[in-house]
């Protein structure tokens, strides 16, 4: 049996849910975790784990998906940054159609012949542009801590292959503020019990970055992989410590994941990028919640190079995907939830990438 | 040598391609006579089916735009209960584009429709201006004469499916899918699989004259068996129920597709079919399906059960783990994601 199968494993899953509900019922109410990252939220409606859990616990989708929290203004600027006469805009598949506030994506600007090309990994943005040495190739820098070092080797690599016709529009986002703003908005209501903490973002980051949730705000939070059985061991993990009353931060996905995170990604990170204030869709304004690029590789910087300020947006009328990735609601209490906002005709990114929550309850629903 | 917009003129650089190309290796009875359309002779009522074919790459492994041509129209006349016979041949190709290519898809072409006893009775070229298509288009249209093994039972549709019906499923899924894409996109970490691009006109003709009663055959290409299997649960008015520990996947292709946020049931399939039939069947017809050799990996995948009050069809999937969960119909084409 290979590790995919063993962590999908009917008998091992039923004995760990069966000691996830011992655990529950010994606490005795009920517990509502919030699951950061949007490779959980498949991962929890994919396997089929909610229909499974245990009676108590019920889960809410944080904003962990990178294109559910990428920012109107930001998404905007893609289409603005896509109409510019020689670019080349690289990007992952995923932002493609998002829709902007004018409600057009990535996908009409092809339609109008604009030269948008889906890549798989970054290193491909930096082959287009060597292949097209005449045209600028934008790369839309989309992600959290995950997919910021990947794209920081980019810049590197453009540099000491002095390819002048690359740059990045860097839209990162980094995870440990976000959560410490939903923990200010939630601690006086407190709707959310407990956090499943991202396992991608954990493996750059480390766990130190979250001991705050615990030590400040007292919440447990666990560190889980992505397959089922790893996931209720966590939620055991959880439940255990709601049990005894204690808030710890915990590593449930020790064979990837250590402390101290990855050192040699968070270097590469922090020689291209720095902190800054930075936009969330559904959650405004966070300080020191994003990466920009460094001035000493502004060379590389796609609104500096192309001279162009990000866009100013209005707030999109009855979208409530900010109160869904704040926990506040579930992606079914929103009034355009598979009414107006379907995944064939998108409102809110939350709809768009298989992983936004409202594209996960859309698709996974109604059984 | 590249073909020249004269080879679509209709003069005599039409001539030669035709003659050099397309006679050379398409050769047969019906097509050389080289009238304005072809003489057909049938036996019985008739399936027909017409399908567009554009993929990037036009090679790949397990296959080539050529071999989608042929397989994908025999395939697709063959699912009503049908013997395909004819097929016809359009060719929009651009000004440019490589001869020696265009002779590779025409022998492939010409050895699928020998494999699977079909004559290709009347064609068309046409030679379009540099970028006014992309390579080659091809569009087949075939037509196919009805099996009838016992006259009580009808044809197989999509509207047939019964409660208490078994699914099953003749082999692994997205390998042609996953093959394509990976291809394309130069995917590294995708490695040792092929496209599953096949005739399954001989599996389907066994199926029909040893087994008879079949309630639904279908072919699971673009949008995957996930996404056919909606379409039939739909069209039938059930719901349909699927076991993932029972659902045919290559290694390779399942830890590729989930790299790429993908899942293998809606990998497009090219030589794959679903079968429907009742319960007291299934046995017979999963061996039937072993027999072929398109259908070594072929499995019992689900069954057919009651719809809940107001639905309009519905796929679920049991879980390994034993959770459920429902299937929808893809929307546009899978994106892989960021993280």
């Amino acid at each position: 049996m290979n590790l995919h199968d063993t962590l999908h494993n009917k008998e091992m899953c039923s004995a760990l849910l069966d000691k996830l509900k011992k655990s529950i019922d010994r606490y005795g109410k009920p517990i509502r975790f919030m699951e950061v990252c949007g490779t959980h939220t498949v991962s929890i409606f994919q396997s089929g784990l909610r229909t499974l859990l245990p009676e108590g616990f019920s889960h809410l989708s944080g904003p962990g998906c990178p294109v559910c929290v990428t920012h109107d203004a930001e998404v905007a600027t893609f289409l603005a940054l896509a109409e510019k006469e020689n670019v080349i805009l690289a990007t992952f598949g995923d932002l493609i159609r998002v829709p902007s506030p004018n409600g057009k994506s990535l996908k009409h600007a092809m339609a109008n012949g604009a030269n948008v090309q889906v890549i798989y990994s970054p290193m491909d943005a930096l082959k287009l542009a060597k292949e097209n040495p005449n045209k600028e190739v934008v790369f839309l820098g989309v992600g959290f801590e995950t997919t910021a070092p990947a794209i920081a080797a980019t810049i590197l690599a453009a540099k000491k292959g002095t390819i002048k016709n690359y740059s990045v529009f860097s839209c990162h986002k980094l995870v440990p503020p976000a959560l410490k703003l939903l923990l200010d908005i939630n601690n006086d209501e407190r709707y959310i019990d407990a956090f499943l903490l991202p396992g991608h973002v954990s493996l750059v980051i480390g766990l130190e970055p979250y001991e705050f949730m615990a030590k400040d705000y007292h919440y447990p939070a666990v560190v889980a992989g992505f397959e089922p059985a790893e996931i209720i061991h966590a939620l055991f993990m959880i439940s255990e410590q709601k049990r005894l009353g204690i808030a710890k931060i915990e590593n449930a996905y020790t064979r990837a994941v250590s402390y101290e995170g990855n050192i040699t990604a968070k270097t590469m990170l922090n020689q291209i990028f720095e902190v800054c204030d930075t936009k969330w869709r559904g959650l405004g304004e966070i300080k020191a919640s994003g990466l920009k690029i460094r001035k000493e590789f502004s060379d590389f910087d796609a609104l500096v190079k192309l001279d162009t300020e990000l866009a100013v947006t209005k707030p999109l009328v009855g979208c409530k995907c900010g109160e869904v990735l704040q926990g506040k609601i579930t992606p079914a209490d929103c009034p355009l939830f598979g009414k107006v906002c379907t995944p064939q005709n998108p409102t809110g990114p939350c709809m768009v990438s298989t992983e936004g929550s409202c594209a996960a309850w859309y698709n996974y629903q109604g059984l | 040598m590249n073909i020249l917009l004269d080879a679509g003129s209709g003069g005599r650089a039409s001539m030669r391609l035709i003659h050099d190309l397309f006679f050379k290796y398409f050769e047969n009875d019906i097509l050389v006579k080289m009238d304005d359309a072809a003489y057909l002779e049938v036996q019985s009522p008739i399936t027909m089916s017409t399908d567009s074919y554009t993929v990037s790459p036009l090679f790949f492994k397990g296959g080539n735009i050529g071999t989608l041509a042929i397989h994908g129209t025999v395939n697709d006349i063959s699912m009503l209960g049908a013997r395909p016979k004819y097929i016809s041949c359009g060719f929009i190709i651009e000004e440019g584009f490589s001869l020696e290519e265009l002779e590779q898809i025409v022998i492939s072409m010409a050895q699928a429709a020998k494999e699977a006893g079909v004559k290709i009775v009347t064609g068309d070229t046409k030679v379009v201006t540099k970028g006014a298509c992309d390579k080659i288009f091809i569009n087949t249209t075939g037509i196919g004469e009805i099996i009838k093994p016992e006259c009580e039972y009808g044809s197989p549709s999509g509207a047939n499916a019964k409660v208490g019906d078994v699914i099953l499923l003749s082999g692994t899924m997205g390998d042609h899918g996953l093959t394509v894409m990976a291809e394309r996109e130069n995917l590294s970490f995708v490695s040792d699989i092929q496209s599953d691009s096949a005739n399954l006109n001989y599996m389907i003709e066994q199926l029909m004259l040893e087994v008879k009663d079949i309630h639904v055959l279908r072919d699971p290409t673009r949008g995957g068996v996930a996404t056919t299997l909606n379409e039939i649960a739909e069209q039938s008015k059930v719901r349909c129920v699927l076991y993932e520990e029972k659902l045919p996947v290559h290694e390779n292709v399942r830890s590729g597709a989930s790299i790429l946020g993908i899942d293998p049931l809606y990998l497009a399939n090219e030589g794959k079919l679903l079968c429907f039939v009742p319960k007291e069947k299934a046995e017979h017809a999963l061996q039937v399906m072993k027999a072929d050799k398109c259908g070594k990996e072929a499995a019992i995948i689900g069954e057919v059960v009651a719809l809940p009050e107001g639905k309009n069809g519905q796929v679920v999937l049991q879980t390994k783990m034993g959770g459920m969960r429902l299937l929808t119909m893809l929307e546009g084409a899978p994106l892989p994601r960021i993280c």
